[in-house]
């Protein structure tokens, strides 16, 4: 599904965020990337859906060669990967079902797919009956199971997420972490950047841990491995 | 595996993009209300601008085409001979009209000018039989006097030597300040309008990058700010139009009133109106688009 090779990321401020970095991800596993601070993490998870091009190596997204990718073909790379931040990133103008069904309207999805997805998928995240409210209505972890409903909308066959509970209390993450094992369990990959050292060490799944943009650790049922 | 991303748009998708157009300038209330503003304000000076321009550039060129040059005739010609004097002006290249004006008449206009103390001129007329010629450009005309004036029968070619050559260079220095003053006017008016645009597009960065995100081609992100600003562009073109449509009814009838004794013209409404209305649509269209254009595309980073 992912595979790198080689890859080397060096930003124009001189700054090296990845170097010489191999792995390989399959279909449907479930992944969490740990590591301190500024070690890598958000520019491994950036390489996935081609917001950043590596700059020497090979980034594989499902068949897709990111880094020779052409800019026209981006958003087709864009609409196989999901992608869930911290801070939700919802539309504040827009209601909860416009929000998700934006994702399939800009891939110009016929209307009644559209209806039929995305109330399909608000009743997975369990918000159906909130659908006509604006995300400011919302909890924090209402919203970001919205922001996880949209970036599954289309099905795609990877899901990446950064810090998906970084701004959430303990109670609504663990919410959160039992969406995303429910997504995984249809099959879909979970990429996941995480300094949640519980929920790692709780549902225990591979562990691949970047520090100075190398990764020194790869372990399927790993630990965090860091105090928190 | 088919990844490529259709570029030709399904109509369901271009209703969309109207659909949302509207949306996006109801729920940008306020922005929609600056760029309007924005709109509107240089629009009205614009077309104020514009409409005294072409009334000055139109009182200009009446002045211009009131030049003429007057052959007056030796006076043993005859009238074979005047037959052919006519008929070599008229070939001349930059001549568009000659009317014979014989003396008997040019003294009975005299009288009608000056006064019945003339009426003495009646026993011997001192004057000149003569050739009124138009020029088809009033430039040529001090050209036009100088070839006719190598015609045999030609006593003298007049036409206020001097005066028509500083009237043609104060005319043409008016109308050059002129356009550069409106292409200033215009080049501001859609700096301002882009700015604004770019502020309230800055406002909805977020809003691209998510579309971005989600898999949006950069043309669908494109259409509905264009739109928007095509909307912008029309809204803002509502009271300029319709203030200049009223405005210059009311300013046409007064000044014509006012100067009519000084045998100065304006432009008649509906001539003025109708390409003036046209002008003022296409530059509220063309900096509306353009605005969104420019301000989005910095958003698309492409």
């Amino acid at each position: 599904m992912i595979d790198m090779q080689g890859v080397t990321k060096k930003y124009p401020n001189g700054v090296t965020a990845l170097s010489g970095v191999n792995v390989t991800i399959k279909q449907g596993e479930f992944v969490y990337i740990v590591g301190p601070s500024g070690a890598g993490k958000s520019t491994f998870i950036k390489l996935i859906y081609r917001e950043e091009k590596p700059s020497s190596g090979t980034v594989m997204v499902g068949g897709i060669n990111t880094a020779s990718l052409k800019q026209r073909l981006v958003p087709a790379l864009r609409r196989k990967v999901g992608v869930v931040f911290q801070d939700f990133k919802l539309l504040p103008l827009l209601n909860i079902y416009e929000n998700v069904a934006f994702a399939l309207e800009v891939i110009e999805e016929d209307p009644a797919v559209i209806r039929k997805r995305v109330m399909e998928v608000l009743d997975l995240v369990g918000l159906k009956h909130k659908a006509r409210m604006l995300p400011t209505e919302l909890s924090g972890g209402e919203q970001q199971r919205i922001a996880i409903a949209r970036s599954i909308v289309n099905n795609p066959k990877v899901v990446i997420a950064d810090e998906p509970t970084g701004n959430l209390d303990p109670d609504t993450s663990w919410d959160i972490m039992r969406l995303f094992e429910t997504i995984n369990e249809r099959g879909t990959t979970i990429v996941m950047a995480t300094h949640n050292k519980d929920i790692v060490n709780t549902i225990r799944r591979r562990v691949i841990a970047i520090e100075n943009g190398r990764i020194v650790r790869d372990e399927l049922r790993g630990e965090y491995g860091y105090e928190a | 595996m088919n990844c490529g991303v259709s570029t030709d748009m399904k109509p369901r998708t271009l209703r969309r993009h109207f659909r949302e157009s509207f949306k996006n300038l109801r729920r940008n209330g306020w922005m929609t209300f600056a760029s309007v503003s924005a709109v509107t304000v240089t629009l009205m000076l614009t077309g104020i601008f514009l409409v005294i321009m072409l009334n000055l550039n139109k009182i200009g060129t009446d002045i211009e085409n009131d030049v003429e040059v007057r052959v007056h005739v030796k006076l043993e010609t005859t009238e074979a001979e005047k037959d052919q004097l006519k008929a070599q002006i008229e070939n001349l290249p930059e001549v568009e009209g000659v009317e014979y004006s014989s003396k008997e008449q040019e003294l009975q206009n005299l009288i009608n000018d000056m006064g019945s103390d003339y009426t003495l001129f009646e026993q011997s007329n001192p004057l000149y039989d003569v050739f009124i010629v138009k020029t088809a450009r009033p430039q040529d005309t001090p050209d036009a006097a100088r070839k006719i004036e190598q015609f045999s029968q030609t006593e003298k070619a007049v036409y206020g030597e001097g005066k028509v050559e500083n009237l043609f260079s104060f005319m043409k220095t008016a109308r050059n300040i002129g356009m550069i003053l409106v292409a200033g006017l215009l080049f501001t008016a859609m700096f301002l309008i882009s700015n604004t645009i770019k502020i309230t597009i800055f406002a909805r960065r977020k809003e691209i990058e998510i579309m971005k995100l989600v898999g949006a081609t950069n043309w669908f992100i494109r259409w509905p700010f264009l739109l928007e600003g095509l909307w912008i562009g029309l809204l803002g073109s509502i009271i300029p139009i319709a203030a200049i449509a009223v405005g210059y009814y009311y300013a046409e009838q007064e000044a014509s009133e006012r100067f009519a004794s000084h045998f100065i013209d304006f432009i008649g409404y509906i001539p003025l109106i109708v390409p003036v209305t046209l002008l003022m649509l296409v530059i509220a269209v063309f900096i509306g688009i353009w605005g969104s254009f420019i301000s989005v595309r910095r958003f698309l980073n492409v």
